[in-house]
Formats: structure tokens, C-alpha cells, sequence
């Protein structure tokens, strides 16, 4: 049969053995099971009552339970289990043999690098962009476009930035912007402003946006705050700014190297085998793609800050950089840290932008392509399973968090 | 800031040049995509796309007529033609900027000028349409004397590149296939999640039972567990049912993997709806599915075309469940992001190839995009900012 038609009769099966499901089982639960008429009518009304919510749960709850929950645990299992010996159990094989392999930390080392700097550039873009759009009077058609991307596959883009990185011996033109802009840089003054001063600065200002965090997290326990809050949250904030002092001290650290680097001038670079610096190549794809999705929400919240506190904060003198930081920005915190925790989830699960661009090549591995490789070309299920699940080990404390909120949303 | 009477911001044009320059740099990659596409593969490699949209000068060697054109004009043997038209000519639209005979100095002369040759015997007179004049002393030689023209030549652009990829190409560079069962996977995909779940929200929203919220909360977990986790399982699963890799068991996958999201979405929005009206209709008599069916379900409406749009988006861009769940070994049920992977992989420097592929990949997305932002947003902010 041909697949359109098939895929037409799935449509008409599906949605129709759907609503003849809900129709026909609601039908027989008030007509034969508990009919609503009768010696017993109250009773079997409330009967039927109390089974119909089920009625309506199962074909979604099933569903759920088949495609998500069951392989959590199958997965779980699976990766306690060896293939080629049929399935035998051998305990934590799978992930010594995996915690063995360069290969993987080289992943670990860049998922790291990708959960820090994706999600903190995408908002903090996207924080910019949606600010400046807010003001101006063609911000929608601006927001529009910037937040076009969100369309285009990982795939598709992907294409889009090998043309931006494309490379072309030395003789020819360069059809690469970035070579071609590349190229223009000959190691005057130029260069130094955009190739060591500008990269200063931001690698600066990434480490003063860091440290100014922990010193937020770290307030409690400087007795700038009273508020007692639970061991929980106390264990998140110690591990959140212990994180942000390392990051603090890599970035300073990285400054050394960006003043006395020696810059290749004037030859084209092949951008995505560049060791460790290929890595930010890919980033920028996902940063690319993310921005848009932060900006749409962010701005949300910024039209939602009551009008009062901004007007209050001009009549006290504030300047247009003090209403942004000290009173925007604190009290659209939630939404920022929604937009992080979302962005994060997606890097944690970027399989397509690096398995079309690299496919893991030149020190570019991540966890999803690595797991991607070890099921289908490795063929080896075991650690193909254990990589997986500690791509789930990463993720849960976004879903405890999650869960938490919406528990306490719902109270 | 701006709302207050008698203060107008300074930094205001500040601010348009910011946007203007972040919307630039954020189009910059997808309109070099694009206007790729309508380039040949010469001048893909020829030129940067920035480029192709402004006139370009290049340089062209030419010939002159060669002995069957010579006309003898007293003691002169004389061709005449025109430079631009005649064959291997860059075209009447081009405009000669100058002219030269000799691959040293091949912008030695101007339009109008008349070039001498270096053995003093021929000589070449231009106009500016192109046409020439040329004389010689001896008989010329058969295929007539170079000549190098430096021309600007407008922009061009070809369709060419879409008709390869979408009717006439032959294997990998035909995508034609690759769009139907694109088309194939999509569209069963995004609607069969959105019936399961509309039914189940309503119950999570506006029936009392035991357990809801746990289920609220078991939901909520589910919308972030990485689908990588269900690969092998399912896998393992479909081919142990007998489905097997192919489209049953990708719209399958696809369902399962929807589902949190558009249970989340729905739900979120139905609680919304006003109390009153499902239980003055309670009142009336009308049964938990007559509510949903006449009432719920159309007032739902822009939440269910949110989740349509997520979902459409994110199954049209699939690569991943794609392939494991649905492309064989035989490769025939390849869906377009697949077939865009493996055109990277063989034919990594056809760039007309590549850009016209991916944009036709990309354009039905962007489509949709541009058409329904309005429910892309509101499903945005309805899932992310509760």
C-alpha cells in the first residue's frame, strides 16, 4: 500500500478509534454496567462517576507509561545487562568499561562546556534582545525574525553554519563569511580591538555576571539575609556558587591565553577542526536557535513587571542601567530560571547539530551522539544503555525542581 | 521608562541600531542559505554569496573570430563580432570596463581604445556593446586571437537547483521522496497525540478522582526524560511485536513522546475555563463527554493549535526517532532531515545541492512558522512561564 494512503487510513484509525473508544466506553459504562435508572440509579451514577475519569485517562496514561516510564527502567536494566552475552547480567561492566573510554569524558567534558555556555548565552541574548525590542516601534517584525530559527531543524541549520564556516584554500575566494571576515583581520589595530579586546571584555564580563551569582547564592550565609530555608536548597546554593567560583577562576585563567595567544593572520581556517574551539563553533547553532525562544518569553515577563516599581525607580533617580539590573531583573528571576532549566534540557539532548556537523570528529563528542554511536554503530547496548542513563542522571535534578514547582503551583 | 510624559530616551536611535544590527546578524546565515540556492555551482565556488547580490566584476578570456569570419579588406585581413554575445561571451547585459590582449596586462586598454598586439602587426578596436573590429597583417590563425575582458556583470539567479531537487534529480539529490514521507510521518503524528490527549486533560482538569495530582506531577516528570533513554527499549519492543521498523512504528514513537507536553498544554488551559459554564451544564444534564465534545473542545481551541504546531515542528525536524524507528536498510522511507544528513556526508562540497535541499526542507516549517506565531507564542508562554 502506498505510504500516503496508509498513513491517511492510520489518521482515520487512529482519530477514530480514539473517539469511538471515548464514545463506545462512556456508552457502555452508563447504559449496561451502571445504568442510571433502575432500583440503584444514585449508586451506579456515582459509580460510573468514579470510573469514568479512568475511562478517559487510559489510552494517554498507557501510552506514557509504554513510551517513557517502562523504558526508563528497561533502560535501566539494560544497561546492567551484556549483549553479546544474551542479555547475562554483569553489573556495572557496562560503566566501568564506559568510564574507561577517552572518548567519554571528552562527551562529559563537552556537555559541560555546552550546559554552561548555551543556556547562559541564549538568555542572556535573549534577555538583550528582548529588552531592546520592547522600546522601538518595529520590535515585533524584529522579534519575529530573531525568533525565526525556532522553526529550522537542527538539521537545516546546521547546513546554514557549515556554508557560514565553509573554507577555501588561501588562492580562491572565500564563499565562508567567516573566513572571508576572517581574512580582513592582518594583525593591526583592528585585530587587536576585535581578536583580543573585545573577547577580554566579554571573557570579563562573563566572570563579573558569574561572580555577582555566587554572591547572591552565598548571601545567606554572610548574614545578609535572616530567611532560614530548607537543607535542600541550602545543598543547592553551596553547589551552585561552588561551581561559579571554578567558573570564575577558569575564565580568568582563560584570559591569559586570549592576551598572549598567537593569531594564525591572514591564513583560513577550517572552524570545526579547531580542537576545543570547534566545540563554541557548534554551540553557536544551538545558541543560534534558542535565542528567539528566550526572548519570546522573557519579554513576556518584562511587559508583566507592574508599571509602579519602574516609575518609582525614575522618581527615585535611578538610571536607565540600575532599572534594568536592580529592578527588572529580580523580579523576572523565576522566568529566567524557567528559560535556563528549559535551554539546558535541550543542550543535554543536542544529538543532531553535532552528528551532522562533526559526528564527534576532532574532540567534538557529546553525550546523546556518543550514546547514538555506541547503539547503532557499536552496536554495543550495554554502554549505549549506561551512557543514556547518565544522560537522565543529569537531567533529573531539573526534574525534581520541576516536580517541586508543580506540586506547589497546584496547592 | 518611555511612558513617562516629557522624558524621551536619548539612547532611543541606540536602540534601533542594536535591534537592527542583532536582526541582521541573526538573518545573515539563513539568506546566505538561501540565496545559495539560487546560485549554479560555479558561482557558489566562484564567489561569496554577499557577493551574488551586487554586480560583480570578473574577468573573462575570450576569442575573436578565427580564419572563416577574416574578411580581406586591401592588404588587412579584418574580423568583426562582438565580444560580449558571441560564444564564451559573458552576455549583452555585461558591461566592459576595460580590455586586454595579452595575459599581462589584460586591463591595458579602455573602451573605444584600440589595443595594439604585441607583434605590431594586429591590432583591436572595441565599442561598448561589445562589438570589435580587428585587423592583422597576415592571415589570422584558425582559431582567432584571446582576448581578456573585464566586465561587470549583474546579478544572476537560477531556479535550477529547485528543479533538480524537487522533479528531475536522480537518487540522493532528489528529494522529492524524502518530502512525502516527511509529509507521511507528520501529519498522522501531530494528530493522533492531540485526540489521546485532549481526553486525558480533562480528566487531570475537571474530574475529581484519587490520584490526580500524582498523575499531574507523574506527568510533569515525563515531559523531561530524554527520549534517548527510550530508544533501545521501544526499539527492542516494536521489533518484538512484529511493527518492526517503519511508519507504524514511528507515529507510534512519535505519539508517546508528544504526549507529556500536549497533556501539560491542554491542561494547563482547560483548568482556565470558567467553572461556570461546565457546571451549568452539569445542571442541564449533559454527560462528561457531551462536555467535552460540544463545550471543552472548541473553546480549547488555540491551546490545541499550540500543541499542533509544537508537535508539527518538532516531528518535521526529527532526525533522531526518524532514524532509529523508521529508516531501514533499504533506505526508501528516508525522510528529508536523513537524506539532508547523508547529502552532508557525500556530496559535502555541492553547495547548490545542499542549500537547495535544506531550504526545502526548511521552507514548510517556516511557513507554518510566519502563519501561526501568534499559537507558537501563546503555547510558548503557557508552557514554560507556569
Amino acid at each position: 500500500m502506498h505510504p500516503a494512503l496508509q498513513g491517511l487510513l492510520t489518521i482515520v484509525i487512529g482519530v477514530g478509534g480514539c473517539v469511538g473508544y471515548f464514545y463506545f466506553s462512556n456508552q457502555f459504562l452508563d447504559k449496561v454496567l451502571y445504568p442510571a435508572k433502575g432500583p440503584n440509579a444514585g449508586r451506579n451514577i456515582n459509580r460510573a462517576n468514579q470510573i469514568r475519569p479512568w475511562l478517559f485517562l487510559f489510552p494517554a496514561m498507557f501510552a506514557l507509561g509504554l513510551y517513557l516510564a517502562y523504558p526508563v527502567f528497561e533502560t535501566l536494566r539494560l544497561s546492567l545487562t551484556d549483549r553479546s552475552q544474551d542479555g547475562a547480567f554483569v553489573g556495572l561492566a557496562n560503566y566501568n568499561q564506559m568510564f574507561s573510554e577517552a572518548k567519554f569524558w571528552e562527551a562529559i567534558r563537552n556537555n559541560m562546556l555546552w550546559l554552561i555556555v548555551v543556556p547562559a548565552a541564549s538568555t542572556a541574548f535573549g534577555l538583550l534582545a528582548a529588552q531592546l525590542t520592547d522600546r522601538i516601534s518595529w520590535g515585533a517584525a524584529a522579534k519575529s525574525l530573531i525568533f525565526m530559527p525556532m522553526a529550522i531543524s537542527f538539521v537545516g541549520a546546521s547546513v546554514i553554519f557549515k556554508l557560514v564556516y565553509d573554507t577555501r584554500p588561501v588562492e580562491q575566494d572565500q564563499i565562508g563569511i567567516l573566513n572571508a571576515v576572517w581574512l580582513q583581520f592582518e594583525g593591526g589595530v583592528g585585530s587587536f580591538l576585535f581578536l583580543k579586546a573585545l573577547p577580554l571584555i566579554m571573557v570579563l564580563g562573563f566572570a563579573g555576571i558569574v561572580a555577582y551569582v555566587a554572591y547572591i547564592l552565598l548571601m545567606p550565609f554572610l548574614g545578609k539575609s535572616s530567611r532560614s530555608e530548607g537543607s535542600f536548597l541550602t545543598i543547592m546554593r553551596i553547589i551552585g556558587a561552588v561551581v561559579a567560583v571554578w567558573l570564575v577562576f577558569v575564565s580568568l585563567r582563560s584570559l591569559i591565553g586570549i592576551v598572549f595567544s598567537d593569531l594564525p593572520y591572514g591564513q583560513p581556517q577550517t572552524w570545526l577542526t579547531v580542537p576545543f574551539f570547534n566545540n563554541f563553533f557548534l554551540m553557536v547553532v544551538l545558541i543560534w536557535i534558542q535565542t528567539g525562544f528566550a526572548m519570546v518569553i522573557l519579554s513576556a515577563a518584562l511587559r508583566g513587571i507592574p508599571e509602579e516599581t519602574v516609575e518609582a525607580a525614575i522618581v527615585d533617580g535611578a538610571n536607565p542601567f540600575q532599572i534594568f539590573f536592580r529592578i527588572k531583573v529580580p523580579q523576572i528571576m523565576p522566568t529566567i530560571v524557567v528559560v535556563w532549566t528549559t535551554i539546558t534540557l535541550t543542550v543535554l539532548k543536542v544529538f543532531d547539530i553535532v552528528f551532522a556537523m562533526t559526528n564527534g570528529q576532532w574532540e567534538t563528542q557529546v553525550l546523546a551522539n556518543y550514546m547514538f554511536d555506541k547503539l547503532f554503530r557499536a552496536n554495543d547496548w550495554g554502554v549505549g544503555s549506561a551512557s543514556a542513563i547518565i544522560i537522565m542522571i543529569l537531567v533529573s535534578p531539573i526534574l525534581i525542581w520541576n516536580v517541586y514547582n508543580a506540586r506547589k503551583e497546584m496547592r | 521608562m518611555d511612558n513617562i510624559a516629557g522624558s524621551k530616551s536619548s539612547l532611543s536611535w541606540a536602540v534601533n541600531v542594536s535591534v537592527l544590527a542583532l536582526v541582521l546578524l541573526w538573518l545573515f546565515p539563513t539568506v546566505g542559505l538561501f540565496v545559495s540556492s539560487f546560485r549554479t555551482a560555479d558561482q557558489i565556488s566562484a564567489s561569496g554569496w554577499w557577493k551574488a547580490l551586487f554586480p560583480t566584476e570578473q574577468t573573462v578570456q575570450v576569442r575573436t573570430g578565427g580564419r572563416e569570419a577574416a574578411v580581406q579588406d586591401g592588404d588587412l585581413f579584418v574580423v568583426t563580432g562582438n565580444l560580449l554575445t558571441d560564444e564564451g561571451g559573458p552576455g549583452a547585459d555585461a558591461e566592459i570596463v576595460a580590455f586586454g590582449v595579452s595575459s599581462r596586462a589584460i586591463g591595458a586598454y579602455q573602451v573605444g581604445e584600440t589595443a595594439e598586439f604585441s607583434d605590431g602587426e594586429e591590432t583591436l578596436a572595441l565599442a561598448e556593446d561589445g562589438s570589435y573590429r580587428y585587423t592583422s597583417v597576415e592571415e589570422p590563425g584558425r582559431r582567432g586571437q584571446r582576448v581578456f575582458l573585464t566586465a561587470v556583470t549583474a546579478p544572476e539567479f537560477t531556479t535550477d537547483n529547485y528543479r533538480t531537487i524537487l522533479f528531475s534529480g536522480t537518487g540522493q539529490d532528489n528529494m522529492a521522496n524524502a518530502f512525502f514521507n516527511t509529509l507521511t510521518v507528520t501529519i498522522p503524528a501531530t494528530i493522533i497525540p492531540i485526540v489521546v490527549a485532549a481526553f486525558a486533560a480533562y480528566a487531570l482538569a475537571w474530574m475529581d478522582f484519587p490520584g490526580r495530582a500524582l498523575l499531574i506531577a507523574l506527568v510533569v516528570a515525563l515531559l523531561v526524560v530524554p527520549l534517548q533513554l527510550a530508544l533501545i527499549p521501544l526499539l527492542r519492543l516494536h521489533l518484538g511485536i512484529g511493527i518492526g521498523k517503519g511508519y507504524l512504528g514511528v507515529w507510534l514513537a512519535h505519539t508517546g513522546f508528544g504526549l507529556p507536553l500536549a497533556i501539560y498544554l491542554l491542561r494547563n488551559y482547560m483548568v482556565g475555563l470558567p467553572r461556570d459554564i461546565i457546571e451549568n451544564a452539569k445542571v442541564d444534564g449533559a454527560t462528561d463527554f457531551q462536555i467535552f465534545t460540544k463545550i471543552i473542545l472548541p473553546l480549547s481551541f488555540p491551546a490545541l493549535a499550540s500543541f499542533a504546531i509544537f508537535q508539527f515542528l518538532w516531528t518535521w525536524n526529527d532526525l533522531l526517532v526518524a532514524k532509529v524507528f523508521l529508516i531501514d536498510a533499504t533506505g526508501s522511507t528516508t525522510v528529508m532531515t536523513n537524506q539532508i544528513v547523508e547529502l552532508l556526508g557525500t556530496r559535502g562540497g555541492n553547495w547548490e545541492i545542499l542549500a537547495t535541499a535544506a531550504f526545502v526542507s526548511i521552507a514548510v516549517p517556516l511557513v507554518v512558522f510566519f502563519a501561526m506565531q501568534r499559537y507558537l507564542v501563546r503555547g510558548l508562554l503557557a508552557g514554560s512561564v507556569k
